[in-house]
């Protein structure tokens, strides 16, 4: 029997949260050390799930399976493709620079981790689930410790209704979408939760296109899709930096993919049926989300609204239907998360400092912290897409994809045709330069100019734990940028995967 | 009049044996310890004694093949009974655990032989065939219980709320009984597994028997307390010493909807219709009611009544969707909650009686304060909120499945909305409990071994049925499946 990495890879940080729980909570340096390890035996984990996986042979890899509940269908199975090994490592990354980043949490850092680790395990749990039963149920899992992280742990100003706020959009989508799979579930026939069987069930298209939107949507709650965006700014602001690095990072995606997997993917017809909509939703996403964060001064709003935007962009190239599309969907889900986490880890290591986040407040941090500086440049340059980053290879095709996206036939009876989808692209590709704005500003207001007086005495560098983090994340986006080929083949062959349900590749 | 007794006759009723036994053996040492302090150690008298019957019961008497009807057709044994005995065994046990430190209740030997003769009524409510043995078994666990919620006499509350309940429980009982009394003179029977075939022969207005089976559920929702019956719910929770209101919210309820479920089906099987419309309008009801009041709550027992109100309603759309699936999943979400909301009251049984308030400001500071009560006050929380990997998640899941499966997406909406209400009172007490600081804060919160023992166990039975639901979904998958009359 081959290695079970995947569920090791769910359970570490499950088992070391529950771990965590019987040291004494006055041990802080110890509970960090067993954090940090548990995070980086799960970052080495997901690495080697990533580089072992074959992409020439595609499918699902690693695959185990379990029963769980047999009378019902419900079955543990994992399993990788190109599509969600990404996924996997992002998790592993932002886990990993999380924890160094967290160094400094003094209130009950005992409880935090061990939240932040069941939240960690809902996500890996997720991405690596084939049986829907068991998709929700670790999707679940990772929607309730957001409550109490940000609750506990973030900015006191709005903490307690912002988390409140979240968790609630979260839940209703979450429920909204288990009825559907409920439905899906009895209308099969097959009395199983087993994804890759209900993926050949053949639902009637009546039945897919009335279904589809309640999936659809409901994950894409999680997915900061217009109009059920808002919860998500609050969110991010109000959370701890960790905890908004794992949100923005990686919770984001978890709608996403989830709506991928389980709408997009179970109910391909409804999926093309409704296609124009999510096109325009998304393109809102893009758009709107742009121009909100243009005109907040609070930094870190900025960056949430910067996520929407950009998690637009994801929902924009899932909904192209076409492969282009897909393969940058699932490029940016990857640079997006890795980007956004670094871009709150330098939010927060100046607010911790300055204590403020109002952009007009601040001015010449460069001079004190000059790596955050250079890397939330670094990081602004992916979101701006420029050449050479990860931004670029994960939106060009994205773009790509919308463009075409009217040219081959779609079973919808929207009036999209050929010229639409020139148009579209076109109005998302503003959203490149309102990116740019926005960006721009921040780095000559924050980063550059001169210091305020107030802060000459209480603002330092950043320390050497904060810094191995950047450090990470800035070299995982520059070398994506030059080495397309680390990920593109990879996400080449999952969406292979989904377009099998297209009508082929 | 039995004919010659043998031993499939007595393993049906062994529990109940046991449970007299035990009750004797209460009773004599009561009176064989005459100081006070002795008397705390009847609570591990009585757990330990309930740990050895569910573990002869879990050995000896679960059912193999077939349902019987046992004792003159007053006895049935089958699944549901097996796993209702067990649920109120197991109950009983715990909540002597969690009153053992109760001032003016653990020392007491009447607590704990009120408590096991309660028990014993609802063993037989889970396996009773007739109609008068059913009335017996409700009456052998409504009296101890009425006395129970009145335990402390000195204290206002308490005498209301065992008043309150005795008023109420007499006067559904006697429509209940009402509508018994017809079934008899409308068949000549008794037995429940006779009484379909009489009420089917044609000769009945179809009006008389949905006359008679509304009467009878005035009775069995007053035990669930579905809204219309639920008035005093809140009242006797928050006037009951805290582990029986713990202790009527679960193990009561849960014999209740064993009746209703055994009663419904095997008795009322050709108007299945009507009663079913006449539930999901209850369920939705009581639902709603327990939720929205619920949120105004500032008392956590009286929140925790409300709750298990809403709680009552869930469970009932599954008895709406009636079909194989939907029974199972009460049976399944019965013993998820029973587990569930027995730690709920536990916790605040315990913090309640250091902290000398039930207000829900009261328990600021609480994670300050003792790790062991915020986690089991986390658990218990989450599981009611339906989060996984707790009982909780998965009980409901099934319970909306079924509704869903009898194409009644209508009421899965409704029960998923309330879901989501029940997740925004909950999160508030974690708040409270995890967030606010309070001046007490660095005072130690000392729980005693045989609260601690509840607690773990407790904590540790929700988090198995949440993961490893295969096993008590099979119990309640082959107790569903016993009840459908061929």
């Amino acid at each position: 029997m081959q290695f079970p990495i995947l569920s090791v890879i769910v359970f570490t940080p499950l088992v070391t949260g529950i771990l965590l729980m019987f040291i004494p909570g006055d041990r802080k340096n110890e509970i960090r050390v067993a954090a940090l390890g548990a995070a980086g035996f799960a970052l080495l984990l997901s690495l080697w799930v990533y580089f072992g996986y074959n992409h020439l042979a595609g499918g699902y890899q690693y695959v185990e399976k379990y029963n769980w509940l047999p009378a019902l269908g419900v079955s543990y199975f994992v399993g990788v493709d190109g599509m969600n090994a990404p996924l996997v490592l992002l998790t592993g990354v932002v886990m990993f620079t999380g924890v160094l980043i967290s160094w400094g949490i003094d209130d009950r850092p005992r409880e935090f981790f061990a939240f932040l680790f069941i939240l960690a395990t809902g996500v890996f749990g997720v991405f690596v689930a084939l049986d829907m039963f068991m998709l929700f149920f670790f999707y679940e899992i990772a929607v309730f410790p957001m409550y109490l992280l940000i609750a506990l742990w973030g900015w006191k100003v709005t903490r307690e209704y912002a988390a409140m706020k979240l968790t609630l959009y979260l839940f209703i989508g979450s429920v909204v979408s288990l009825v559907g799979a409920l439905a899906m579930y009895f209308q099969s026939g097959l009395n199983t939760f087993d994804m890759l069987a209900l993926e050949e069930a053949g639902f009637s298209t009546q039945f897919q296109v009335f279904w589809f939107p309640f999936v659809f949507l409901g994950f894409a709650v999680l997915g900061g899709i217009f109009p059920f965006h808002n919860w998500s700014p609050d969110g991010h602001v109000a959370a701890p930096t960790a905890v908004s690095m794992f949100h923005a990072g990686v919770l984001m995606k978890l709608g996403a993919f989830a709506a991928l997997r389980v709408g997009m993917m179970l109910l391909p017809e409804g999926a093309q049926a409704w296609m124009p909509a999510l096109i325009f939703f998304a393109l809102v996403n893009v758009v709107y989300g742009a121009f909100i964060a243009m005109v907040q001064t609070d930094f870190k709003y900025v960056i949430g609204y910067s996520s929407v935007s950009h998690m637009g962009l994801v929902m924009l190239g899932l909904a192209t239907l076409n492969k282009t599309g897909f393969v940058g969907a699932g490029l940016q889900m990857f640079s997006h998360g890795v980007m956004t986490a670094l871009f709150f880890a330098a939010v927060g290591m100046v607010y911790d400092r300055a204590h403020t986040r109002e952009i007009p407040k601040l001015g010449g941090m460069s001079k004190e912290m000059p790596l955050v500086a250079v890397a939330f440049i670094v990081g602004g340059l992916v979101s701006m897409g420029m050449p050479g980053f990860s931004g670029f290879i994960a939106e060009f095709p994205i773009f790509m994809g919308v463009w075409t996206s009217g040219s081959s036939p779609i079973n919808t009876n929207w009036p999209y045709v050929g010229w639409v989808g020139p148009l579209i692209a076109v109005v998302a590709v503003i959203s490149i330069v309102i990116t740019a704005s926005y960006i721009m500003r921040i780095v000559r207001r924050v980063f550059f100019g001169e210091l305020p007086a107030e802060f000459h005495d209480h603002i330092g560098d950043v320390t050497a734990l904060d810094k191995v983090a950047l450090v990470v994340l800035v070299v995982i986006m520059v070398s994506m940028g030059w080495f397309p080929r680390l990920i593109a083949p990879l996400v080449e062959s999952g969406v292979n995967n989904v377009l099998r349900l297209f009508g082929g590749a | 009049m039995f004919g010659s007794v043998d031993s499939t006759m007595i393993l049906a009723i062994l529990p109940e044996i046991l449970l007299t036994v035990l009750t004797g053996l209460v009773l004599i040492f009561d009176i064989a310890w005459k100081e006070k302090e002795r008397k705390r150690n009847l609570g591990w008298l009585t757990a330990g004694g309930t740990g050895v019957i569910l573990l002869v019961t879990w050995f000896a008497t679960r059912p193999g093949g077939d349902a019987v009807s046992l004792w003159g057709g007053m006895i049935r044994a089958d699944t549901m009974a097996f796993v209702f005995k067990s649920l109120a065994v197991f109950a009983a046990g715990t909540t002597a655990l969690l009153a053992m430190d109760v001032e003016h209740l653990g020392n007491r030997g009447e607590f704990y032989i009120l408590l096991l003769t309660s028990a014993i009524g609802m063993c037989l409510m889970g396996s009773s065939a007739d109609l008068i043995m059913l009335l017996l078994a409700i009456e052998t666990t409504s009296i101890p219980l009425y006395v129970l919620a009145g335990f402390f006499k000195y204290d206002d509350k308490s005498t209301e709320s065992g008043f309150k309940y005795l008023v109420f429980g007499a006067m559904t009982t006697a429509i209940m009984l009402y509508g018994f009394s017809l079934l008899y003179g409308f068949t000549g029977t008794t037995n429940l597994y006779a009484l379909a075939a009489g009420l089917a022969s044609g000769e009945l207005a179809n009006m008389a028997v949905i006359g008679s089976a509304l009467m009878i559920l005035v009775g069995f929702g007053f035990k669930i307390s579905a809204v219309p019956f639920h008035f005093w719910a809140p009242d006797v929770y928050e006037g009951a010493p805290t582990p029986v209101a713990g202790f009527l919210s679960t193990a009561s309820k849960a014999a209740g909807f064993a009746v209703l479920v055994r009663v419904l089906l095997a008795v009322f099987p050709d108007i299945t219709a009507q009663w079913g419309a006449i539930l999901a309008a209850l369920s939705v009801a009581t639902m709603t009611l327990g939720n929205t009041v619920a949120l105004t709550q500032k008392n956590i027992k009286r929140m925790l009544a409300y709750s298990s109100i809403a709680h009552a309603g869930y469970v009932l759309i599954g008895v709406v969707a009636a079909n194989a699936l939907g029974i199972a999943s009460v049976v399944f979400y019965l013993i998820a909650y029973l587990l569930t909301n027995l730690l709920a009251f536990g916790v605040v049984s315990v913090v309640g009686s250091v902290i000398g308030s039930d207000e829900i400001a009261a328990y600021a500071g609480l994670s300050r304060r003792s790790t062991g009560a915020s986690m089991a006050m986390l658990v218990a929380f989450l599981s009611l909120a339906g989060v996984p990997p707790l009982a909780g998640f998965v009980a409901k899941v099934w319970v909306f499945a079924a509704a869903v499966q009898a194409n009644l997406i209508w009421l899965a909406i409704i029960g998923v909305i309330n879901a989501i209400i029940g997740v925004y009172y909950y999160l508030i007490v974690l708040k409270v409990v995890y967030l606010y600081r309070s001046d007490d804060e660095d005072k130690p919160l000392p729980i005693s071994r045989p609260n601690m023992l509840a607690l773990a166990l407790l904590c540790l039975s929700i988090v198995i049925v949440g993961t490893i639901f295969a096993p008590w979904w099979g119990f309640a998958d082959t107790a569903a499946a016993a009840l459908f009359v061929p």
